[in-house]
């Protein structure tokens, strides 16, 4: 096997194993600064385990799509751990890992998990579906302008290309386009994983639920599938901007020495936004679900923006 | 002799309407539905031919002096011509076998059957005109065969006759609009031959060029569902047969697109910088309008006619891009943005013929359009779910869709040229991407809520309780059309060469460079798509799960039935459901100022006390905010001017004579002015 299809693997089974640490850091963090102990970093995994030890059940009147849903999150979470230079721009997908495909990809995984929450008939199911739409409906112009603004630099929306070149120009992170995009991604990273101040991961009322609301009906190994898929969305979408943004670590070769301090940056960043995410969300509360759509209007706004100092500031 | 194959197909698709014609007249009921489908099939596939020939590179002009008394018939074909021949020709061929089955019911006369040959026919007769008048006779015969098919559905509904009016006075209004800019053409160039024109058309002087384009923007626009000129098309489509609708939206708007692209890229060279930009804004601007009512719509069919609003502004916005990179010299952008919207005509001809064909046969196994009435029908209509979600997954643009690869070549060509100088395009093309992508996001969201309320969840009517699947002839015309689909979703690459020869007809100066990397397909300028290989990884990936879940977890096999969680307050019923109406509310809430929805709250009070309710009645529309805007009060106008005319004509007959007299003396007067 080629070395960038193993660099790849690599990175799929580090996302896979990683992720659910990362969401035990967080909850950790996020424990103690409430003055709560928290359950331990591992306990997603202990979560993961118990729940694929279940027994498989089909809630009455489900079909395909709710049944398909959560392996089609986890498989497209992971293509895009495949795609994205989260150690290294030599990745196993090459000149086929573009920014566009990988955004595409995670939407579809949105997509799926709305219909299986349509599929249940209940009204809950509806409810969370209904508002994960509407919030991907209006992020996804947020997102695909800030990309606008990051390639129109580059002149590739290849994501190697991309983090190969800000890599080969030290300074060019912290250009005025380069800024204004990496805010207008933050917010949309935070709306696209369901975290505060968009939806809130830890609710337990349902009137307020987005994304728990859609998953309402699931138990047992495709819980598991949906909780690691939804892990696994945060780590690549966190990855996917630390790798934009601040690619320091990732290597531009197959070199293992240089893959070990590649590995080493990515869980330091991964980690330190996650806790950044957590620590945040202590002094947050939820935003109403209809005053979101302004916080992802200036999102976009502030896209705009980037593309017109990467044309202007140039 | 070597045979000319467009040309010889487009005989053969001749010789079939003509005989689809008498067949569906004169031959015994037996037979008829069977084989007049049979035979548009047949001219559908010769159409398809023609068109393929075309694309692989064989030419074809013809003049046909003796067969119209004065201009002739002049018929030309090239590889811009044979994009819109090939996508017709296949429409026509899937919607053809599809309509056997549709059709076998009762309520279909000879007369609908009979125009549907001829209808498909003039699809094909317009890309292949090679003069103006041809083109005119052509575009007209496919107008008013469209007209008579759109009112055949039941002449009796008040519905179906308003869209016919509509459809009726705006498609006239287009073919003045039309006429009118391409007789000032041709009357300014001596000659009404597309080779003429394309030779004199340099020494024509600006203004007269721009005042032409603006003419065929109004009249070709209309045609393609151009904001704010779309208003006949959510009514037509949803009025019409489902057929009729597949053909109209997958074929017909496509040759407003057709027009655009040979008379101002090809035939006028590009021309003013301002032409495209306008094309370009009124296509965002449709795009995102179209989605817009689309994801708030509850009608299956106006859902889906709002969708090809916003496709055919998306490819628009392709057409505008392009002669914008053309006029500012940057012809491999040009080659770029055409090819991305001519590919994209292609999808969207794919997914909407199989989501219309998709939406007939909901319509005939339930009676009804209505979103909030469906559900359920997964289960007794596997084979049209598992097709409608195929081109559901198209319209929504995502990985494995039809629509993703052209839409990806369009933001590519739009990234690319924010390299053209200049501060008017530096501001457009981003609000053009975001405008693109905010249509692409919320057609996700609309398609879930297609797929979602209408076939999946529980049936919410006795109607969908009981439906019953397609049958044979309907399940293979959509097979037929979500294979197309499928095959544009994962390898749009084997379009390439025929994209670079269709796009080098209208964009001269491209170079083999970039030809060849149209031809490889999806490799931009520097960026590479690969879809198949996103599919198949996915694919695999979900695969590679399953085997692993299987392993993991004991009792893989046999799963108990849980019940659902209804708060401990049993039983949940069909009425509890999310509707579609409920699905889209946020939306519409967010979009409140752009939709202007129209809700009435009746409450009636109790007879004996004020305070207690006997009744609430709740309604909700959400109206074309354009059409209440713009056309009520042009209708209202012209209404009562006509109304007001009526004083003018009392019955009195020396008045009239007067009316006479006094015409015969003013036009005497302007022509002796005139001398």
């Amino acid at each position: 096997m080629s070395a960038p299809v193993l660099v790849s693997l690599a990175q799929v089974l580090l996302v896979l194993l990683g992720a659910p640490l990362l969401v035990g850091a967080m909850r950790r963090l996020r424990a103690r600064m409430e003055g709560r102990t928290g359950g331990g970093v591992l306990q997603p995994w202990r979560d993961l385990l118990k729940l694929l030890r279940k027994a498989p059940l089909h809630p009455q009147g489900t079909g395909a799509a709710f049944r398909f849903a959560p392996l089609l999150g986890v498989a497209c979470s992971g293509v895009a751990a495949a795609a994205i230079p989260l150690l290294s721009t030599r990745t196993g997908l090459g000149a086929g890992a573009d920014l566009i495909a990988v955004v595409a990809l995670l939407t579809l995984a949105t997509a799926a998990l709305a219909l299986a929450g349509l599929d249940t008939a209940t009204a809950f199911g509806g409810m969370g579906a209904s508002r994960e739409m509407t919030i991907t409906a209006l992020a996804e112009p947020a997102v695909l302008t800030a990309v606008c603004a990051l390639a129109a630099k580059v002149g590739s929306t290849n994501l190697p290309a991309i983090v190969a070149a800000t890599l080969s120009h030290g300074a060019r992170p912290a250009s005025p386009a380069n800024l204004l995009a990496a805010v207008a991604l933050a917010v949309v990273v935070l709306a696209e994983t369901g975290r505060l101040p968009v939806d809130n991961p830890s609710t337990h009322l349902e009137l307020t639920m987005v994304h728990e609301a859609m998953v309402l009906e699931y138990s047992g190994p495709d819980l598991a599938m949906v909780e690691l898929g939804a892990a696994m969305r945060l780590t690549v979408l966190l990855g996917l901007w630390s790798a934009l943004f601040a690619p320091w670590g990732i290597t531009t070769t197959a070199d293992p020495a240089r893959l070990l301090l590649g590995l080493a940056a990515f869980a330091g960043k991964t980690l330190l936004l996650g806790c950044l995410i957590a620590a945040g969300e202590v002094f947050m509360a939820k935003v109403r679900l209809f005053r979101v759509p302004e916080l992802l209007a200036g999102s976009f706004l502030l896209a705009v923006l980037a593309v017109s100092a990467s044309f202007f500031l140039a | 002799m070597s045979v000319n194959l467009p040309g010889t197909a487009l005989a053969v698709a001749a010789g079939l309407s003509a005989g689809a014609a008498a067949a569906a007249l004169c031959a015994p009921d037996r037979i008829r539905v069977r084989l007049v489908g049979t035979l548009s099939a047949l001219l559908g596939a010769a159409g398809a031919v023609a068109g393929g020939a075309a694309l692989a590179g064989h030419t074809y002009a013809a003049r046909l002096p003796d067969l119209f008394a004065l201009s002739g018939v002049t018929l030309q074909v090239d590889a811009l011509s044979g994009v819109f021949l090939a996508i017709a020709g296949a429409v026509v061929s899937a919607t053809s076998i599809y309509g056997i089955g549709y059709a076998s019911g009762p309520g279909r006369g000879r007369w609908a059957q009979a125009l549907w040959p001829l209808f498909a026919f003039s699809l094909l007769l317009v890309p292949a005109a090679g003069s103006v008048s041809t083109l005119l006779v052509a575009w007209e015969l496919m107008a008013l065969c469209s007209l008579l098919l759109v009112v055949s559905g039941d002449p009796a509904s008040g519905r179906v006759r308003e869209a016919g009016v509509w459809y009726a006075v705006m498609t006239h209004l287009g073919l003045v609009a039309i006429l009118t800019g391409l007789l000032w053409l041709g009357a300014a160039a001596h000659t009404e031959t597309f080779a003429g024109l394309r030779i004199a058309a340099a020494g024509i002087s600006p203004a007269v060029r721009g005042g032409v384009f603006v003419l065929l923007l109004i009249g070709f626009g209309s045609k393609a569902g151009m904001a704010p000129l779309h208003a006949w098309l959510p009514r037509a489509h949803p009025e019409a047969p489902s057929p009729v609708s597949a053909l109209m939206s997958a074929a017909m708007v496509n040759l407003g697109i057709y027009g655009l692209v040979r008379f101002g890229l090809d035939l006028m060279g590009a021309g003013s910088r301002w032409w495209w930009l306008t094309t370009m804004t009124l296509g965002a601007l449709s795009a995102v309008y179209g989605i817009v009512q689309a994801a708030v719509a509850n009608d299956l069919k106006r859902l889906l006619a709002y969708s090809t609003v916003e496709n055919l502004g998306l490819v628009l916005v392709g057409v505008g891009a392009a002669g914008v990179f053309q006029d500012s010299g940057h012809p491999a952008l040009a080659v770029l943005a055409l090819a991305a919207a001519l590919l994209h005509t292609a999808a969207h001809a794919a997914f909407k013929t199989v989501l219309f064909l998709g939406a007939g046969s909901v319509l005939h196994a339930t009676g009804t359009r209505d979103l909030d009435e469906l559900g359920g029908l997964r289960t007794r209509m596997p084979v049209t779910t598992g097709v409608f979600a195929l081109g559901a997954l198209g319209a929504a643009a995502l990985p494995g869709g039809a629509a993703f690869p052209s839409e990806w070549l369009l933001l590519q060509s739009l990234i690319h040229g924010l390299a053209v100088p200049g501060t008017l395009v530096v501001v457009v093309l981003p609000v053009t991407v975001g405008a693109i992508a905010l249509s692409a996001g919320l057609a996700v969201a609309t398609f879930v809520k297609a797929l979602g309320t209408g076939f999946l969840a529980k049936a919410r009517s006795r109607a969908a309780e009981q439906a019953h699947e397609a049958r044979g002839s309907m399940r293979t015309g959509m097979g037929l059309a979500a294979a197309a689909c499928a095959a544009l979703a994962v390898l749009p690459g084997a379009a390439g060469p025929a994209l670079a020869r269709a796009t080098a007809c209208a964009v001269p100066g491209g170079g083999p460079r970039v030809s060849a990397g149209v031809a490889r397909q999806l490799t931009a300028l520097g960026s590479t798509l690969w879809p198949l290989m996103l599919v198949a990884v996915t694919l695999g990936a979900l695969v590679l799960l399953r085997a692993g879940l299987a392993l993991v977890s004991r009792r893989a096999g046999q799963r108990a039935t849980a019940p659902l969680w209804d708060c401990g307050a049993p039983p949940l019923t069909a009425r509890m459901e999310y509707t579609a109406t409920s699905f889209a509310e946020p939306l519409q809430r967010v979009f409140d100022d752009v939709l202007a929805p129209e809700s009435d709250l009746d409450v009636t009070p109790h007879a004996e006390s004020a305070y207690l309710v006997e009744r609430i009645a709740y309604s909700r529309a959400v109206p074309d905010r354009v059409e209440h805007r713009l056309y009520n009060p042009v209708v209202h106008t012209v209404r009562r001017a006509g109304l007001a005319a009526r004083a003018l004509a009392d019955g009195s007959v020396h008045r009239y004579l007067g009316y006479g007299f006094g015409s015969v003396v003013i036009l005497l007067l302007v022509l002796a002015a005139a001398r």
